[in-house]
């Protein structure tokens, strides 16, 4: 067993963590307006339309959804590869990871057209839609994380915990593959069909869980009067720096080849010229300057940072990887279908050869809102229930 | 179907506690007997109904030199048998079929087409929905289950021909053959409460093109070589949108 039983306790009573848990819980409560009112009213008060059919709240659920599979980072590094540095962090690791699956899942549901038939999503299955996969993997991570945290969580259990984290470690990949799969399988869609979406979604998970990883646990440590020792935001510094290379090593061979295949020219130079373009170069150019500034504390440092330039750099890597993602999804669907690859469409009454509209609404704001708060907000009562954070550093 | 179960018992209640039994005996086996009789009816009422078959593949064959710019009559005829308000926001607005005007990019030679659902053979809104709701009859034609339909919209995202159409709002009006809903995906039927009925009739898209005088859009069985698509494919020829997807359509084009 990696983590000891004797140092982990549940939160005790901090200044500042009822006002946050009240901000969270009206951020929850404004969200279920928007989705009530999106649900009630119908989508066309959002942005989306029948060209742009995901919008942000599609945007928040992925980010969720793979910030949730990341975010297990530091419980693997620990059961898994032995690395002590994080097994103080392990509990919080899973609990993090479930909280943020679940808020993924719930701005996922409450956008569908239909949310009151999830039950029938959930009883009727099409084997050949990776979608009905993806609902087994998204239930089924929920519950290896659940019994991977009761291994750390009971002492006569704690002999699985390793056994655990390998059944979790793979399940999650496989997880953020199918969900990269869900995108990069759509033949309509030239500027989505590639399968190297599957590994860019994997590099996107593990640096947005990361990220999210080591804010919550310097957030969870100030509560608790204690900071990350330098030690472990040293290995957090490594792990970051691997991580968005792979997502710069992914992006780039997906766009080199889009370009090198005539087929893709339209969806490439809406990405990297067109309406799209200010996000896409704004995320790498940020994700460049991570590499940078993480390198360069290597280096100087090792691996020092300041709190205040620690969160900047974890900050600035989710909202790059989460205008990645925004550039995937709402731009592939912008990009217009490839109907009649050698003519010009000169008129038609559904947009056909022009960009796709969009402009998020409130509503949609709203809703992703308060799927992220309800991860936190479920992570923080789980936090004052549970003995998850450890009382000592690793 | 639905089945309603009157309880009452009949104003003879027994008093007795072996009477109260007995009472609850028969009122059982009278549940059972009109459950029996309403499953039978069930039965009766679906086998009463022609199943579709595999003999058949249902198709159109559109002749694009007969179709001309301006004419959307095929559009008006669809939007006027299913119920769908043309006067909305082109973009949130269901699009059955929709007409495209095309320029040949070598020769700049000129076309127009109508483009509805392709009514594929291996149709990739089939394989993505996650509840089986599009699903794809054995006569080929490609339909929504509007029951089962959850609204996720994959099916919009897999689709390579932008043919189906989420309803963004609430529907008033609708017509009894075309049932709709607010928040479940919908695309073109192929008028199937038409070609089911008895009097084998055709789509509203072909009858109105027909209407007009252009006759640009034949249906048919594509099994049946002696339909009239099957002899116009047969003789002029027809391609597939997208033909590279390997779809198999069930729309074929002549002229594009």
């Amino acid at each position: 067993m990696i983590s000891g039983a004797g140092y982990f306790q549940p939160l005790k009573s901090a200044g500042n963590y009822l006002l946050w848990m009240a901000l969270l819980a009206l951020l929850v409560l404004a969200g279920g307006y928007c989705a009530y009112t999106m649900e009630h009213e119908g989508h066309h008060i959002t942005g989306m339309n029948n060209s742009i059919v995901w919008g942000l709240p599609h945007v928040f659920a992925i980010s969720l959804i793979l910030a949730a599979s990341g975010a297990l980072n530091g419980a693997t590094l620990s059961s898994v590869f032995g690395n002590k540095t994080y097994s103080p962090y392990a509990r919080l690791s899973v609990v993090l990871s479930i909280c943020l699956l679940i808020g993924g899942l719930i701005v996922l549901v409450l956008d569908l057209g239909r949310p009151d038939r999830l039950a029938v999503a959930l009883t009727t299955y099409n084997f050949k839609s990776i979608f009905s996969w993806n609902i087994f993997l998204y239930t089924g991570f929920i519950a290896v994380g659940v019994l991977y945290l009761a291994t750390m969580l009971e002492k006569s259990l704690q002999r699985f915990t390793q056994t655990m984290g390998v059944v979790a470690l793979i399940w999650r990949i496989v997880l953020t593959t199918g969900t990269g799969s869900i995108f990069g399988f759509l033949v309509g869609r030239s500027a989505l069909d590639s399968a190297i979406l599957a590994p860019l979604f994997i590099a996107l998970s593990l640096v947005m869980g990361s990220a999210v990883l080591a804010l919550v646990m310097t957030w969870a440590g100030r509560w608790q009067s204690q900071t990350v020792s330098a030690r472990t935001q040293h290995s957090f510094v490594r792990l970051l720096l691997w991580c968005v290379l792979a997502v710069l090593y992914f992006s780039i061979v997906h766009h080199l080849t889009n370009l090198y295949v005539a087929e893709h020219q339209s969806d490439e130079h809406n990405v990297l010229k067109g309406a799209f373009a200010v996000l896409f170069w704004f995320s790498h150019l940020a994700l460049l300057g991570i590499v940078a500034a993480l390198a360069f504390a290597l280096k100087q440092g090792e691996g020092y940072l300041s709190t205040m330039k620690w969160h900047a750099v974890c900050a600035v890597s989710l909202i790059a990887c989460t205008m990645i993602l925004y550039a995937v999804i709402i731009g592939s669907q912008s990009t217009p279908q490839l109907l009649f690859p050698d003519k010009t469409i000169t008129a038609s009454t559904f947009g056909d050869g022009g960009i796709g509209p969009y402009l998020p609404s409130v509503w949609e704001w709203g809703l992703g809102i308060g799927g992220t708060a309800l991860s936190l907000l479920l992570f923080g009562v789980v936090l004052r229930v549970l003995p998850i954070t450890s009382t000592t550093q690793s | 179907m639905t089945t309603s179960v009157n309880n009452n018992s009949g104003g003879d209640q027994p008093q007795g506690s072996g009477n109260a039994q007995l009472a609850r005996r028969r009122f059982l086996q009278k549940l059972g007997l009109m459950g029996a009789v309403a499953a039978s009816y069930t039965l009766l009422e679906v086998q009463a109904k022609t199943a579709a078959s595999s003999d058949k593949r249902w198709g159109l064959f559109i002749d694009t030199s007969k179709c001309s710019s301006g004419c959307d009559a095929c559009v008006r005829g669809c939007n006027e048998e299913h119920g769908i308000d043309a006067g909305k926001d082109e973009h949130t607005r269901a699009q059955w079929i929709r007409k495209i005007d095309l320029t040949d990019n070598l020769t700049g030679a000129e076309s127009s087409v109508p483009v509805m659902c392709q009514h594929c053979d291996s149709a990739p809104c089939v394989d993505v929905c996650p509840t089986g709701a599009s699903f794809k009859r054995a006569d080929g034609v490609v339909l929504v289950n509007k029951h089962t339909c959850i609204g996720c919209r994959y099916c919009m995202m897999a689709c390579p021909y932008k043919a189906r159409s989420f309803i963004h709002e609430n529907l008033t009006d609708q017509k009894p053959s075309a049932p709709r809903g607010k928040g479940t995906v919908e695309s073109c039927t192929l008028c199937v409460h038409r070609i089911d009925s008895d009097q084998n009739q055709q789509p509203a898209c072909a009858v109105s093109c027909t209407d007009e005088a252009h006759s640009a859009i034949v249906f048919g069985d594509l099994n049946d070589p002696d339909s009239d698509i099957s002899k116009k494919l047969k003789t002029v020829g027809g391609s597939q949108i997208r033909a590279d997807l390997s779809l198999n359509t069930g729309v074929r084009y002549h002229g594009l």
